[in-house]
């Protein structure tokens, strides 16, 4: 039968077929874990490069061109092929449980969706190997990138186009599957935080994306087809690419630190064993900062002379922003407040998450004065400062969510003592690494140099930064041990180790491929909570065992994002020899044809009876 | 729903494109892709606005475009949109076989639109030598342009594969909402065409 093979035993070609093909959530959220960590690592060993140039003034660890590379190619990793990917690795594995859903709304592009990131993350990779990789920075300011010479930058364009496509289709997938599949009795304003806040960054991630691919194709045509959009010889304005990034770029920002807030809102909620402290106004929080989002791109060009007036509006709608992000610091820490705080690995990382982001958010707001942006601009201020948003927020949210639903995903619990070296080693090796960033931008260390001189103050402040940065790279190698620990150790534990509150936690861990054997009646914010306050083990099921209806496993997600890379390749080359638009010619020709075979064969998906899964039950 | 009620209704439901989960997912999920699709065109057309007079002492806009061509073009487009409503109307009522005739009608329109438009870009670029090397105003030009005819084509072929594919078999509940977003495409691209008429064409002759 086919419903029981998924519990047998497997060999290894049989299980890679099975993830090359599968459009199962859970399996999905595994690939985009392994995938964005696996990123991550490339871009920390590129961070611990760019600290190591930076440990003494005028070092010579790597040349100037070659350093350029590394600041690009570290921030578009972390950005788009780390702290992207996994944040859709706990979308994945938990927003359909939370919301006792048995999938996505669309499960062929769900898979299709990691497929193209992982693509075009390869794709953005392959420079590195024929002559250098991108080199213009991760915002790939033009004109510095139309002029770039090689094909790094082209790779850059072609690999983001390519994964951002991925991403959009993702972000739809979430919209659908939240307002669709809820169970009976989710509705909205009980819908978990988590839930909300990547609903809300799948809605930013929907209108953000797209001007990103405008300007990444607008690039490409300057770069590979003689157009001229930014090219002031030909009439055209280096400054729209500015525009365009940024209205991607910011709300990007957003898409990454909502959910990172719905990680912590949960976890804080769970340990501190009481109910999230004014839900409505964390909604109703995260709703206006993905509103707000979208005003303020115009923050990251105040130096660009767009004038006092724009200057102003922009400054000001900035500001706005940390009153809702004012109002979630306040409602964890009243969450906290008279409740009964276990705290664990995945809680300290919220514990260090909320006096970090409000630093984070604090220099925020001075970096929104617009006149004294003046001065902080293109500093190691504004590296700090980000830093703090993005790995004070995000990167602890992802190691957060990894401790704390790696039970779910994997069936074991990491190991806390370990857990808790990596979150100290982390911690205060991220504080030593960015704090003093802070002054070394305040007594005028420009960003991207490669080198500083001697004598001028500056280099203990540096010294110290690259300690910090070796800290959390050992407070990594800690958090793999842990994880072949676990693994190897294999002690597999109930469906609620947490003793949580959400639905995710009322089936078992892993979750069976079908999810709910039965869809969950939903009665209340944190159904699981509601139920055993009332004296009950699980959920109390809304309907019949009936049939249950599954997709179809396909390989064609693969095959299609293998088309649009050997495409890419086609693109890049024709540039120099037009007989390279052959090779383009047969990767569309391969993504195409794969639409069409998608379009015209039928694919219903497939049932499980329930006469299996009562025999399951039985067994 | 077992396969045999998606693919052989005993009835057909007043709505068989929003009749399974399936289609209304497929339903939802295209209005937000034409959300985001709203935010491309939109930043093309921002751009184009920003870049329509940098000529670079080439062709103007007012040299260039008239708008004899463009509306048959937009009379061409604007009628494919009505009679793809008229196919929806008869899907809605069941009737495959002129859902069929009509689609096929918006297919020819939407052919002689884009045999317009090439004839246009030819003439431009062979008699006028304006291409989207020229100028910034000749790339924004054929990118918006552009990105907006590559969006006919796909939607022929598509319109195309799904008429073909299903040409034996006539609807049911598997297929109703392929056909549905496939029109909702279709109105999008006429929508857009709007704003390239006025914003473009409009613009660039008075």
């Amino acid at each position: 039968m086919s419903t029981m093979v998924a519990t047998n035993k497997k060999g290894f070609g049989a299980t890679l077929w099975d993830y090359l093909t599968t459009v199962d959530h859970k399996k999905i959220a595994i690939l985009y874990l392994v995938a964005g960590g696996f990123f991550f690592i490339i871009g920390g060993l590129e961070a611990l490069a760019i600290r190591w140039q930076l440990v003494k003034p005028m070092n010579d660890f790597v040349s100037a061109g070659f350093y350029n590379e590394l600041i690009t190619m570290h921030g578009t990793t972390m950005i788009f092929l780390a702290a992207m990917p996994l944040i859709f690795a706990f979308m994945n594995a938990v927003v359909p449980l939370q919301i006792g859903a048995r999938d996505v709304a669309f499960p062929f592009l769900n898979s299709l969706g990691f497929w193209l990131f992982l693509f075009g993350g390869i794709m953005l990779n392959v420079g590195w190997f024929t002559g250098g990789a991108a080199d213009a920075g991760w915002t790939a300011y033009a004109p510095l990138s139309t002029t770039s010479l090689g094909e790094g930058v082209d790779y850059y364009v072609l690999g983001l186009q390519i994964s951002g496509a991925g991403t959009l289709i993702g972000g739809i997938n979430f919209l659908v599957t939240i307002v669709n599949m809820r169970a009976p009795g989710m509705t909205y304003m009980r819908m978990p935080l988590f839930t909300w806040t990547a609903f809300v960054a799948s809605a930013l991630i929907l209108f953000a994306f797209p001007a990103l691919t405008v300007g990444l194709f607008l690039m490409m045509f300057d770069r590979l087809f003689g157009a001229g959009f930014f090219d002031p010889a030909m009439g055209g304005n280096s400054v729209i690419w500015q525009h365009l990034f940024w209205i991607f770029g910011h709300p990007e920002v957003y898409i990454l630190a909502l959910p990172a807030f719905g990680i912590f809102s949960e976890i804080i909620s769970t340990f501190s064993k009481k109910r999230l402290f004014g839900y409505t106004a964390m909604v109703f929080a995260t709703v206006l900062i993905g509103f707000l989002g979208f005003m303020v791109w115009a923050h990251h060009m105040f130096t660009v002379g767009m004038g006092p007036a724009a200057n102003s509006i922009f400054a000001v709608a900035t500001m706005a922003i940390a009153v809702p992000t004012g109002i979630k610091i306040f409602n964890w820490l009243f969450t906290l407040w008279g409740g009964n705080i276990q705290i664990n690995t995945p809680m300290l990382w919220a514990l260090g998450f909320i006096p970090t982001f409000t630093l984070g958010g604090m220099t925020g707001v001075m970096v929104a004065a617009a006149s004294a942006d003046f001065q902080y601009h293109d500093t190691y201020f504004v590296v700090a400062h980000f830093h703090y948003v993005i790995v004070g927020g995000v990167v602890f949210a992802l190691l957060a969510g990894t401790h704390y639903w790696w039970p779910k995903m994997f069936g074991t619990v990491l190991d806390d003592k370990l857990g808790k070296v990596t979150f100290w080693l982390f911690f205060v090796g991220f504080h030593l690494t960015f704090f003093i960033q802070h002054f070394l931008g305040l007594m005028g260390m420009p960003r991207r140099y490669w080198v500083y001189l001697e004598g001028q103050g500056l280099d203990l402040g540096n010294l110290i930064s690259t300690i910090g940065a070796f800290l959390m790279g050992i407070g990594t190698i800690v958090l793999l041990i842990n994880i072949i620990k676990t693994s190897v150790k294999n002690e597999k534990v109930s469906g609620d180790p947490w003793d949580a509150r959400t639905l995710e936690w009322a089936i078992p861990s892993p979750p069976p491929f079908y999810n709910f054997k039965q869809l969950p009646l939903v009665r209340g914010l944190d159904p699981l909570w509601v139920e055993k306050t009332e004296g009950r083990k699980g959920m109390t099921p809304a309907e019949p065992l009936t049939d249950i209806h599954m997709p179809n496993n396909s390989f064609l997600p693969f095959v299609m994002s293998l088309g649009l890379f050997i495409a890419g390749f086609g693109f890049i080359y024709q540039k120099y020899d037009l007989s390279w638009l052959i090779v383009l010619f047969i990767g569309m020709g391969i993504t195409l044809g794969c639409m069409l075979i998608r379009s015209v064969k039928d694919d219903l998906g497939y049932h499980i009876h329930k006469e299996d899964l009562k025999k399951e039950a039985e067994e | 729903m077992s396969e045999q009620d998606v693919l052989n209704p005993e009835q057909m439901p007043h709505d068989p494109e929003k009749a399974t989960l399936e289609g209304k997912n497929k339903f939802m999920g295209f209005w937000f892709f034409l959300g985001g699709e709203t935010v491309l065109f939109a930043s093309l057309f921002g751009t184009y606005l920003a870049l329509k007079d940098s000529t670079n002492g080439g062709s103007t806009s007012e040299e260039l475009f008239g708008l004899e061509l463009v509306f048959i073009m937009t009379m061409l487009l604007l009628t494919s949109s009505l009679t793809s409503v008229y196919a929806m109307y008869h899907m809605k009522n069941h009737d495959f076989k002129k859902m069929q005739i009509w689609l096929g009608i918006t297919v020819v329109l939407g052919l002689g639109f884009l045999g317009c438009e090439i004839y246009e870009f030819y003439h431009y670029i062979h008699g006028e030598h304006f291409t989207m090397r020229s100028s910034a105003f000749g790339s924004a030009f054929y990118t918006l342009v552009g990105f907006h005819g590559g969006h006919v084509v796909f939607g022929l072929l598509w319109i195309t594969a799904l008429m073909i594919r299903n040409a034996k078999r006539g609807l049911n509940l598997y297929n109703a909402p392929k056909f549905y977003v496939a029109s909702l495409y279709w109105h999008f691209i006429d929508v857009v065409w709007v704003f390239i008429f006025t914003v473009v064409y409009l613009m660039g002759v008075l």
